[in-house]
């Protein structure tokens, strides 16, 4: 499968909006910004909901928009959750996933109705009425309808944003049971650090309007630039397998491209793959491996990149490991006691790992 | 007190009418809903001021004017009779498009204001379900809709039957043709025949009463203001 190409210009008084990506057209790709950044212009451009005065779209060889073509959004072959559901509200929840089923146009391997309904758990929703169902009961089924209409790519404008904290929880699940078993490129619109974390491949992050960065989640988040964290503090997201539980110590061993972590047993089975967060301050370097330490996760790293941090005192240290990359937060007087340098090989100590 | 044979050929006539040009009302005045609530034309404003002309024209002035227009000098009037129609002042047909202008505000403006409040968000994610135009015309608009169409339904019916001047000025005065029962229930009050008017007069009460109550029973959110703009 090709990519996503997606160039727009699109001026507002207030606000403008110049982007020129390639995306890829598997996994989920986040779009992450503050509110005004532009993430939901560009999703609405790409679903063609809006109309930038520039712009060239290519969805692998086909052309939804350039100076001679635009695609209708109705005849685009996209999926679109909103930020509010949108659930047409003169019929039930079965008439709503009925009304994308009537439309949808014939594929090789459609999504079934048992299938969506089972994806997202809604089977006792279905003879409701939108107002008969909570928020996030709602939103469940608008992603099953917009399931339903068997999209070759599905944009969801921050679908959970709307919710408390619980609902939110309770839909994430869902969210990635969708990511796991269907063959379905994502673009995810979020504000979230904990959303993006868990369910993103790809990360475009979005500031006034212009996207400041896009790679991989774990290239764009072990970057050094300042402007690049998911929330408060720097840190990268891995993904992994667990390969071993211990039953008697109660832990499991993840393997990610790179190298192993040991963890707190999170009750995932061996072969379920699984992600962690490792913040940079959790990180020291050493440059001998200790075995007289409590830190149970000491791995050997090559020092690719050494950046300031914003306090004078302190420097983010990029660290390589195979496939991965970690960053860690050090004080400017270890690293000159160290003296350290690029290329040089190094113990990683983590004193935290995160499942996510 | 029985009805006189006028008095139920009168009241036959006034349903005749007032559901034909309900049926009319609604065919025409639904698209022109549907253009106000979604154009962003500059004709918007002057377009919608003139449908809302006949709330605030006393209606002798409308009938006048639809009087002149369609008399055998007027635009109307030499149309129809290059047709060979003839001439459309007093007859039944006259007094069907003269409702139906009269009466056009009251329906224009219940559907759209019932349009605007949909907003954009419903048929947007209908277009992002694959429905054209057309179909989220029909599949969400109209169902979504449907209260402020019952409503402009009710207050296009009941404006029909309860004109008076323009009638007076347009259709004179044509047993089975063009008199209506309020102009009937005058004809028996210049007669001094109060008691066949209190008869066709309390019916017409009666008979309002039960349609408002219908239509608040099924839609009790209705108003029958008409959000004049």
């Amino acid at each position: 499968m090709s990519d996503i190409t997606a160039r727009f210009k699109l001026n507002y008084p207030e606000f403008s909006l110049d982007v020129d990506l390639h995306l890829p057209s598997r996994g989920v790709t986040a779009l992450f910004g503050h509110s005004g950044s532009g993430k939901t212009s560009l999703l609405r451009c790409i679903a063609g909901l809006e109309r930038a005065e520039v712009g060239h779209m290519k969805f692998g060889e086909e052309i939804w928009q350039s100076d001679s073509v635009f695609i209708p959004s109705h005849r685009r072959p996209v999926g679109y959750v909103f930020q509010e559901a949108s659930l047409f509200s003169h019929l039930s929840a079965r008439g709503n996933l009925d009304y994308a089923i009537k439309r949808a146009p014939p594929t090789d391997h459609p999504i079934s109705l048992d299938q969506a309904v089972s994806l997202l758990g809604i089977e006792p929703l279905l003879e409701r009425h939108p107002d008969k169902l909570s928020g996030g009961e709602r939103q469940r089924v608008a992603i099953a309808r917009a399931l339903l209409i068997q999209p070759r790519l599905l944009l969801m404008d921050e679908p959970l944003s709307a919710l408390d904290l619980p609902r939110k929880l309770e839909i994430l699940p869902y969210l990635e049971r969708i990511k796991q078993e269907l063959d379905l490129p994502i673009l995810y619109v979020s504000h979230a650090p904990d959303e993006v974390a868990r369910l993103a491949d790809h990360l475009v992050a979005m500031e006034r309007g212009r996207a400041i960065a896009s790679g991989t989640l774990n290239d764009t988040l072990s970057s050094l630039e300042p402007s690049l964290k998911l929330g408060e503090e720097a840190g990268v997201v891995l993904e992994g397998l667990v390969i071993e539980r211990d039953e008697t110590w109660h832990l499991s061993r993840v393997r990610f491209p790179g190298g192993e972590l040991w963890l707190r047993d999170s009750g995932h089975s061996v072969n379920s793959p699984i992600r962690v967060r490792i913040l940079a301050r959790d990180i020291s370097l050493a440059k001998q491996q200790h075995a007289d330490t409590s830190i149970l996760n000491s791995l050997p790293a090559i020092i690719e990149a050494i950046a300031a941090d914003h306090h004078p005192g302190m420097l983010l240290v990029k660290l390589r490991l195979g496939e991965s990359a970690l960053i860690a937060r050090i004080t400017r007087r270890s690293a000159d006691a160290l003296a350290l340098a690029e290329n040089q090989p190094i113990w990683a100590q983590i004193k935290s790992v995160a499942v996510i | 007190m029985p009805f006189t044979a006028g008095d139920l050929t009168a009241i036959w006539l006034t349903l005749k009418l007032a559901l034909l040009v309900t049926v009319l009302l609604l065919l025409i005045g639904t698209p022109i809903a549907w253009w106000l609530a979604s154009t962003r034309s500059r004709l918007k404003i002057p377009v919608g001021a003139m449908i809302a002309l006949p709330i605030v024209l006393p209606p002798s002035v409308l009938g006048f004017y639809l009087l002149v227009a369609m008399g055998p000098q007027g635009i109307v009037g030499q149309l129809t009779q290059a047709m060979g129609i003839g001439t459309l002042t007093f007859t039944f047909q006259g007094l069907v498009i003269a409702s139906v202008i009269y009466s056009l505000p009251f329906v224009v403006q219940p559907i759209q204001n019932a349009i605007e409040a949909i907003g954009p968000r419903p048929l947007e994610a209908a277009a992002m379900l694959r429905a054209g135009p057309w179909d989220r015309f029909f599949s969400i608009v109209l169902p979504q809709a449907r209260p402020g169409l019952l409503t402009a339904a009710v207050l296009g019916f009941a404006h029909t039957i309860g004109e008076f001047g323009v009638v007076l000025m347009i259709g004179g005065n044509i047993p089975g043709e063009t008199r209506v029962v309020s102009m009937q229930i005058y004809d028996h009050v210049e007669a001094l025949d109060y008691s066949s008017a209190h008869t066709l007069s309390l019916t017409m009460v009666g008979f309002s009463f039960l349609v408002l109550l219908l239509l608040y029973t099924f839609n009790p959110r209705a108003t029958l203001s008409t959000g004049l703009k």
